[in-house]
Formats: C-alpha cells, sequence, structure tokens
C-alpha cells in the first residue's frame, strides 16, 4: 500500500467521523465544525489521489479543486456562524429549534 | 440583424449579467430595485435570444476564454438546459416584479443582490459541462438561497435556514467526494468525456452512492425531505416561491443529468430505479397525506412541493423501459410545477399581506375580497391537481400512460391517488376561502401588481396544456434522452 493511498483512506474515514457528528451532537457549533471536518477530509483525499504514481510529479487539477473548495468551505462556514449567532440571539440557544410544532 | 442573434455569446451573458447586476446593487443599494428590475428583464431577453440562435443552429457550446473542454470550462445547453433556463427566466421575472412591490426600503437593499447572485448560480448550473464546475455553481445557489431565507428574521426563518444551510452543505460535500472519485478514476470532470469513459466498476458505484444521495438531499426527496417545509414556509413570500420552483429543480436537474450520461453504464441494473421510483412514490403519498394535515397555507403548499417532486422519480423506474416518453413527462411535470407553485407562494403571500396570517381555517371569503389572488390559487390549483387543460395534466397524462403501457399499475395507482389527495388539499383552502370566518381580521391593501404577477404565473402553468407539441420539441434539441432511448 502506497502512502498516498493510505492518506486517502484517512480522509474516507474522516469524512465517516465528520457525518456522526453532524447528525448526533445538537450544538449548532459541533455541527459547524463537523461540516468544516468533512470538507477537509474531501481535501485529502483529492490531494492524496493526486500522486498517481511514485515517479511522475502529482496531478495539478486536484489542487486547484481545493483552492476552489477552501474558498466555498471559508465562504459557507462564515455564514452558518452568522446564522448560529443570530438564532442564539433569538432563542437564547445554540441549537435547531423544534420544528415539529411551530404554531405559534 | 439575424448574424447579431446567432452569434452572441448568449450564454456567458446569461451568468456575467446577473452577476455582476448582484454585485452594481450591493455597492449601490439606493438603486437596487430598478437595477434588479432590469437585470432581470435583460437575463430574460438573453434566454429568447439563445433560444432563437439553438432554434437555428441546435446545441450550444461554449469555450470559456477560448480554452477547450478538457484544461477550461465549457459552457453547454442542450433542449433540456434552455427548457430549465426558460421556466428560470419566467419564473424569476414575474417574481421580481412581485418584489418590486413585496419589499420594503431596508429589506429590498438585502433582496435584490442576493436574488440576482441566485439567478446567476442557476443559469451556470444548467449550462455547466463539467462534475466540478456543478458543485460550485450548487453552492454559490445554496449559499444565497439560505440567506434569503433568513431575510425574513424570527426564530422560524432562521431555523428553517438553518438547516436547509446544513442539509445543502452536507449534500454538496457528498458530492464533491463523488467528484473526486469520479476524477481519480478516469481523469477528467467533463460530463461528455466521463460519459465516454465510465464502466461499471466499484469506483462508479460508489461515486453513484455519494453524489446520488447528496443530490436527493438537495431535492428533497422522501426521506431526506426533513429541511424543505420549513425553510420554504417560513421565507418570504417571493423567496419561497423561488426555492419551490427553481432551486429544488435544479439538483433534480443534474441528477437527471448524471444518470443519463456519467452513470448510463449502471442503468441496465434493476435496483436503482426501483429505488428511486419506490422514494418517489413514498414522497407522492407522504408529502400529500401531510399537506392535508396542515393548517397553514404555506405549509401546505410546502408539503405540496415534496408531493410534487416524487412524482418526477416516478420517471426512473418507468424510463427503464419507455425511455424518452417518461423523460419528457417528468421534465413537463418540473415545468409546470415550477409556474404553478411559484404562483401559489405568491398567492399565498398577498393573503399573508391582506390578513396579516396564513391560518387555512381562517381565510375569510377572500374569494370576494381578493378575487384575483384566488383565481391565482384556484388555477394553480388546477395544475397541480393534473386537470386538463393545464401543464400539469399533460405532465401526468404522459406519465400515467408510460405506466399504463408498462403495466405498473402500482405506479398507476400511486398517479391517481396523489391527485385526489392534491384534490382534496386544494379544496380544503378554496372551500374556506369561501366562507366566513368566526373572527372578523382587519385587512391591508394589497398592490395590483402582487396579484397580477400571482395571476399571470399561474394562466402560464395552464396556457403550458396547450403547448406540449412545441414545448416537447424545444426539449427535444440536442437528444437530451436520447441515451435511455436505445435501451430495450
Amino acid at each position: 500500500m502506497s502512502a498516498s493511498f493510505l492518506y486517502a483512506l484517512v480522509g474516507i474515514g474522516l469524512f465517516s467521523l465528520s457525518l456522526y457528528g453532524l447528525i448526533v451532537h445538537a450544538h449548532l457549533l459541533r455541527k459547524i465544525l463537523a461540516l468544516n471536518v468533512m470538507g477537509s477530509s474531501i481535501f485529502l483525499v483529492l490531494v492524496a489521489l493526486a500522486k498517481r504514481t511514485n515517479e511522475a510529479p502529482p496531478d495539478a487539477v486536484p489542487h486547484a479543486m481545493v483552492i476552489t473548495g477552501i474558498v466555498v468551505a471559508v465562504s459557507a462556514t462564515a455564514l452558518a456562524l452568522t446564522l448560529m449567532l443570530k438564532l442564539t440571539a433569538e432563542t437564547g440557544r445554540a441549537e435547531l429549534p423544534d420544528d415539529q410544532r411551530e404554531s405559534h | 440583424m439575424g448574424t447579431a442573434l446567432t452569434d452572441s455569446p448568449w450564454g456567458v451573458m446569461l451568468i456575467l449579467l446577473p452577476l455582476a447586476g448582484g454585485m452594481i446593487c450591493f455597492i449601490w443599494p439606493r438603486m437596487a430595485q430598478v437595477l434588479g428590475l432590469v437585470t432581470v428583464f435583460s437575463v430574460a431577453l438573453s434566454v429568447v435570444g439563445l433560444a432563437w440562435q439553438m432554434l437555428d443552429t441546435g446545441v450550444y457550446r461554449h469555450a470559456v476564454g477560448g480554452w477547450g473542454a478538457p484544461l477550461g470550462i465549457d459552457l453547454y445547453a442542450d433542449g433540456l438546459s434552455l427548457l430549465m433556463l426558460l421556466v428560470t427566466a419566467m419564473v424569476g421575472f414575474a417574481v421580481s416584479v412581485y418584489s418590486a412591490a413585496f419589499f420594503e426600503r431596508e429589506d429590498a437593499t438585502r433582496f435584490w443582490p442576493l436574488w440576482l447572485f441566485l439567478l446567476a448560480a442557476l443559469n451556470a448550473l444548467f449550462l455547466s459541462a463539467d462534475i466540478f464546475n456543478i458543485y460550485v455553481t450548487f453552492e454559490l445557489m445554496g449559499l444565497a438561497a439560505v440567506a434569503l431565507v433568513a431575510l425574513a428574521g424570527g426564530r422560524d426563518a432562521l431555523g428553517g435556514a438553518m438547516r436547509y444551510l446544513l442539509a445543502a452543505l452536507l449534500g454538496s460535500l457528498a458530492y464533491l467526494l463523488g467528484v473526486a472519485l469520479l476524477y481519480h478514476g478516469f481523469g477528467t470532470v467533463d460530463i461528455a468525456l466521463l460519459a465516454e469513459r465510465v464502466d461499471a466498476s466499484p469506483v462508479v458505484w460508489a461515486a453513484l452512492g455519494l453524489m446520488g444521495t447528496g443530490l436527493l438531499l438537495k431535492t428533497a426527496v422522501f426521506p431526506l425531505h426533513f429541511w424543505l417545509p420549513p425553510a420554504h414556509a417560513h421565507a418570504p413570500a417571493p423567496v419561497s416561491a423561488l426555492l419551490s420552483a427553481l432551486v429544488v429543480k435544479a439538483s433534480f436537474y443534474i441528477l437527471l443529468r448524471l444518470w443519463l450520461e456519467v452513470f448510463e453504464p449502471l442503468i441496465g441494473s434493476e435496483g436503482v430505479h426501483t429505488l428511486l421510483g419506490l422514494l418517489g412514490a413514498m414522497a407522492v403519498l407522504w408529502g400529500s397525506v401531510q399537506a392535508l394535515r396542515q393548517t397553514r397555507l404555506k405549509l401546505l403548499i410546502a408539503y405540496s412541493t415534496v408531493a410534487q417532486i416524487g412524482y418526477m422519480f416516478l420517471a426512473f423506474p418507468l424510463a427503464a423501459a419507455a425511455g424518452v416518453a417518461a423523460w419528457n413527462a417528468a421534465a413537463y411535470l418540473a415545468f409546470s410545477h415550477a409556474l404553478a407553485k411559484a404562483a401559489m407562494f405568491l398567492a399565498a403571500g398577498n393573503l399573508l399581506r391582506f390578513g396579516g396570517h396564513d391560518r387555512i381555517a381562517d381565510l375569510d371569503r377572500v374569494v370576494q375580497r381578493l378575487p384575483l389572488t384566488a383565481a391565482a390559487f384556484a388555477l394553480a390549483g388546477v395544475s397541480i391537481m393534473g386537470l386538463p387543460p393545464s401543464g400539469g395534466f399533460i405532465g401526468k397524462w404522459l406519465m400515467l400512460e408510460a405506466a399504463l403501457v408498462q403495466g405498473r399499475w402500482d405506479l398507476v395507482a400511486v398517479i391517481i391517488l396523489g391527485g385526489l389527495l392534491a384534490a382534496a388539499y386544494i379544496f380544503k383552502v378554496l372551500g374556506y376561502a369561501f366562507t366566513q370566518a368566526d373572527v372578523v381580521h382587519e385587512s391591508r391593501a394589497v398592490p395590483a401588481s402582487m396579484e397580477w404577477a400571482a395571476l399571470l404565473l399561474a394562466l402560464g402553468a395552464v396556457l403550458l396544456g396547450f403547448l406540449a407539441v412545441p414545448v416537447l420539441s424545444l426539449v427535444g434539441i440536442g437528444d437530451p434522452f436520447g441515451a435511455s432511448e436505445i435501451r430495450p
């Protein structure tokens, strides 16, 4: 097993862990962090798989994708954090309100 | 004149105009409304230009910056993309006219830049020819849509927006991991090149699982629809219209596109399209029953969206044998649902402004007091129920025909039952609209442009029933559903 393949496997492992974290944690900051870890895990997979052989230089296209992905992740995190702060100011709790019963 | 029409890069303008317009609105908030209306109008003109050009020369392809497909980014439009662009322009224009009267000063300066960014993202998504570009446009669309939902303010809207953001991000990240696997496996992100290279290998199955799940979550297919009702019901009315009419269709469009081209080698296997059909059938029944149970008008309309999305997924099992006919039905349903559902949400916005609430039981004779809005809701309802001569009727009829030909009686039953349930929840609203409520509420005037925007969209949804032949021949440009036709 090559080192880059190992990194890719670690990336998949992190993806699964962050999916678990996103689902089980109620606190919004933990959910947002889980999504950030998930983004990074995909970047790890992309960068690791870019090195196809030991001799040839790595493929540059996945690196470009990672840079684009980082820009997207930063913007999404900023929006998520702002929404979280507004929601906390409104409800006093950094958790999703229970939407099943909202008749007021 | 003719050459100017056929040579202009209309596709590029469809993305650049709203992007530039959005930024100028942001810098110059006092002019936001005028600039917004002008931008949306010129985008609508560009779509007409593009349609003109494509009727003349067929499929549209543009290499951005002169760089070719494997290295650069291509814009590509066939009949299916053109249909989605047309729907976006039509709904977008009506919603813009409505919004000009709906949003007050402060909110208007926030609404217009976000809506123009959303429009740019939608147009870019429908013109994308590679799977990574689709990811970027997805995120642009998602962020703009979430911010638009949050515009309403308050606990319910913010909660709905947050839930929507988390679901949308999870969906796009699952999609992105699929892109990473496909790029590693086949060395390209171009849809056309991928279509040539993919085979039925485990990596393609894994990519289908990830991208499919992500897209199903974004399209809000049962049981992944949990985020849709709170987000769509608590957003401001014109935003609800945009989300239900256009944004959920965008992820359905991508799923369809990938299914027909990239994942074509996997179509032969029975399991996946049976599963998608089952989810669609469950969505039709569950969404309709939930809609019937709602006491708030906007939540009822939002659950109706869950049900109507289900109909489009019935095309997956039917297309295995019926091919083009089932996809045409899905495209027609997407088109007519977009017009009808936007009209419904706009009408609900009028009722909300008129009475200050959207409790169905207290609609209090709005038929007499707000006749244009009530007519808009009823006409849109005709299309949602699938009664002739509406666009919804043509879509459901094409789908019913495909199901009958194959003897899929289970799907026939779902299609008919869904129509009956839709009739039940729409007549429930109309019934209360005719009767007097116990408590009399104060009412507030509704601007004429808001009533007419809703009515014109509803009329469009009904008139679509007479336009089946021209619309389907437009969709046929470049033969987007051709790949599945040769399947046995």
